[in-house]
């Protein structure tokens, strides 16, 4: 056998793909059950006949029409890669809709062969699908396969290694007599051309599409650097136009509905159903979990619970990790007893770093793993559902509500959880607000200083504040970046409820891991260099004459801070701060609270000099107390709100939104945000409640 | 009369659409295309977005969009796949 042979996965979202793909491949991943959620080419290997094949999972998608990245991964690569065998799955329970896909297939020219999933859901709807007359009428190998069991995937191996080096024969639906003429011209010009265009596209195809005047070809053909594609184009776009005249619209619809005329009739022909529609589980489990009354209660309970999992679970592991870095930094303490330098590097630098990196593991973890049991139960599309309405009112999508929410317990995860949604504007607006989501870090600040300043009954009501503040704020700046910025036609909210199902142990396993090492890998980077940074000018330069500093103390007694270059940043911009109500400690506490906002306590402590590290300290709630006012406590905490999201969360946003311009323009555009705020609140707040 | 005007659980066929192209080929790509026989299962907690069984399929839609869809009471009882 020469050259690679490649098994591309094609299909609908939640058709199962995905099982097929484990079960070809033996490594098995998640079954995704919630649109959008698939990694780009998934690769993998399977023996067929004796010989290693390479099996692509291409994204879900309901047609190759490139409307979403999605559809576009699929598309690009079925086009340009030309894949051995096509393998498009296809859920019998919806078999007309899948075989709209499929006309596009058989336009491609594709080697396919259809796999028919879901056949047990099929036989319990009182479907009878007669595969013989489909594989008849379209000329390819029809299977059935029955998803996690792996039945029938034996012979779907033996017939890929048949077909492998056949070619595709293309099959075109009856567009009628005068698109097939259009058809016919535009090709015959693409091929007067000759070598002329470089467009890697099979020729009638490409005719095709010029005549659908599809963007993303149209944008090649505009870049080609070849004068007689855009003449072909041209004369492409005014035969459509003529046809649009005559039929009265886009040629885009009368193609697809030629399509779907091919795959009802197909559909009808080869499906009978014994049964009329009737209640499946799925739906009498949604007429609980969608209920009018119940269904918002049960959505914030399960919300609820997953918080409660990821960050009062998560504890505990937390607790090792900690533990564990505090071994090891007392064995490097004594290792390295006399060499001051190095060892204060290693101890604080590193494995400071290293700490703080670790300790979003647990959380990340137990987090990942919450949304996984969510995705592949189906719950999750429910939860688009249920809160659309309210998303979509304030400028964005159903589907936001997941990372909105992950976003109060920690940013980091909350961004990654955006690629749920498909549409990228929806993706960004979300995810540049995420931070106002006040996240799990500024806790033990709001703790710090709101029983130093307020009285009990103010307490509870003052820290409901500032999260509402941050939900506030989030809206505002949505509605202004979807006027500005990200403005657009919101995408249609066509989203499909796949069936509830039981998630299997093991793809939750490997998803987890995956996502977690991604993110260790990325973030990890990130937060160790800035924990690098913020030891250097948190430690240096010592102060003139170095008294014994003790070995267990984390970061310098006050004096040394104040000495290093955080603390001369932070008197240096005290002129400037003052105006929020800041002071050079505060200055120097943000600083060192970059990398990650759970130090700003810490060092608050610090520069008090003050042994006590904890919030719930009295000694160091009166020293708040007597150093600063009401107004500026409130200007403090809101700057922590808003501005400076910590370095992981920076990292994360570049990485999920392609750029690190659009992370560092958010970082900005929030402290600018956060300083207004302050201002605004110190002087005002001076005046109401007293300097 | 459109989808939206018509009464939960009864059902339907889908007769046009309307809307923008990319609106319609959105329905028909979802299997929401003339002839189809569908109906309204569900709505929302908050009244928005509803549910649409098609087949054995089950899609949701904001009402915005479903308006878009026309339909019209089937005349025979026997059913589409």
């Amino acid at each position: 056998m020469s050259g690679a042979c490649r098994i591309a996965l094609v299909g609908n979202p939640n058709s199962g793909k995905t099982t097929l793909f484990n079960a070809l491949t033996g490594q098995r991943q998640r079954a995704t059950n919630y649109p959008g959620v698939t990694v780009e080419h998934v690769l993998g290997t399977c023996s067929v006949a004796g010989s290693e094949m390479t099996v692509v999972d291409l994204p879900g998608c309901y047609s190759l029409d490139a409307a979403s990245p999605d559809e576009r991964v699929a598309r690009d690569f079925l086009v340009v890669q030309r894949p051995e065998v096509v393998l498009q799955v296809v859920d019998a329970t919806a078999l007309e809709r899948h075989l709209y896909l499929t006309s596009q297939l058989l336009e491609l020219g594709v080697n396919l062969v259809l796999v028919l999933t879901m056949m047990d859901r099929a036989r319990a709807a009182g479907l009878k699908i007669d595969t013989a007359l489909i594989a008849e009428r379209l000329s390819v190998p029809v299977l059935e396969t029955v998803g996690p069991s792996g039945e029938g995937i034996a012979r779907l191996l033996e017939v890929v290694a048949a077909r492998s080096h056949k070619p595709g024969v293309a099959l075109e639906p009856d567009y009628g007599d005068e698109m097939r003429e259009a058809i016919d011209a535009v090709e015959r010009e693409i091929a007067a051309c000759g070598s002329a265009c470089d467009l890697p596209y099979p020729r009638r195809w490409l005719a095709l599409k010029l005549l659908e005047r599809e963007p993303c070809v149209m944008r090649q053909v505009q870049q080609c650097s070849h004068s007689v594609c855009r003449e072909v184009a041209s004369s492409a776009s005014a035969r459509a136009a003529a046809i649009e005249g005559h039929h009265g619209d886009a040629l885009a619809i009368l193609i697809a509905e030629r399509r779907q005329g091919f795959a009802s009739g197909l559909a009808r022909e080869a499906v009978t159903r014994k049964r009329l529609d009737r209640q499946s589980l799925s739906d009498q489990i949604d007429d609980v979990l969608t209920h009018r009354w119940l269904g918002i209660p049960i959505f914030l309970l399960v919300m609820y619970l997953v918080f409660y999992a990821t960050f009062t679970l998560g504890a505990v592991p937390m607790g090792w990790i900690e533990h564990g870095i505090g071994f090891l930094a007392m064995r490097f303490q004594g290792l390295l007893v006399g060499h001051d330098a190095l060892r204060s590097f290693v101890v604080d630098g590193i494995l400071g770093g290293v700490g703080n990196v670790l300790l979003f593991v647990p959380n990340i973890a137990i987090l990942f793993a919450c949304i996984s049991v969510i995705e592949d139960s189906g719950y999750m599309a429910r939860a688009a559902f249920i809160t659309d309405r309210f998303m979509h009112q304030i400028g964005l999508h159903g589907k936001s509500i997941i990372p909105l929410l992950i976003g109060f317990g920690c940013s980091v995860p909350a961004v990654m959880a955006t690629r749920t949604l498909e549409n990228r504007r929806d993706r960004l607006a979300t995810m540049l607000v995420i931070p106002l989501m006040s996240c799990g870090a500024r806790l033990p600040i709001y703790l710090m200083f709101i029983p130093a300043f307020f009285p009990q009954s103010w307490q509870a009501p003052v820290l409901w504040g500032m999260y509402f503040t941050g939900i506030v704020l989030a809206v505002i700046l949505v509605r202004l970046l979807r006027m500005t910025v990200l403005s657009g036609e919101s995408v249609p909210f066509v989203m499909e409820l796949p069936p509830y199902r039981m998630p299997v142990l093991k793809g939750v396993l490997i998803h987890v891991w995956f996502r977690t090492w991604m993110y260790l890998k990325k973030a990890g980077t990130v937060i160790l260099v800035a924990s690098a940074i913020m030891w250097f000018i948190t430690s240096y330069p010592k102060p003139p004459h170095v008294p014994h500093v003790e070995a267990t103390h984390a970061v310098g007694t006050g004096d040394a801070v104040s000495h290093s270059f955080a603390g001369q940043i932070g008197r240096a911009l005290e002129p400037v701060t003052e105006s929020l109500g800041f002071d050079w400690r505060v200055n120097t506490a943000f600083l060192g609270a970059l990398a990650a906002k759970e130090l700003f306590v810490a060092q608050m402590g610090i520069l008090s000099s003050l042994e006590g590290k904890l919030h719930e300290d009295p000694s160091l709630m009166s020293w708040l107390r007597s150093e600063y006012t009401p107004a500026q406590a409130l200007s403090i905490m809101l700057f922590i709100l808003i501005a400076a999201p910590c370095s992981a969360t920076v990292a994360v946003t570049a990485r999920e939104a392609g750029r690190w311009r659009i992370a560092l323009a958010q970082y900005f555009g929030l402290t600018l945000l956060a300083a207004v705020v302050s201002f605004i609140v110190y002087h005002v707040g001076t005046i109401l409640l007293g300097g | 009369m459109n989808l939206v005007d018509v009464p939960k659980d009864c059902a339907v066929r889908v007769r046009a659409l309307t809307g923008t192209p990319a609106l319609r080929k959105r329905f028909i790509e979802m299997g929401l295309a003339p002839g189809m026989l569908v109906r309204v299962m569900r709505v929302a907690p908050l009244g928005d977005p509803l549910v649409v069984a098609a087949g054995e399929a089950r899609i949701s839609l904001r009402r915005r969009d479903a308006a878009h869809i026309l339909v019209e009471l089937p005349r025979e009882k026997q059913e589409r796949s």
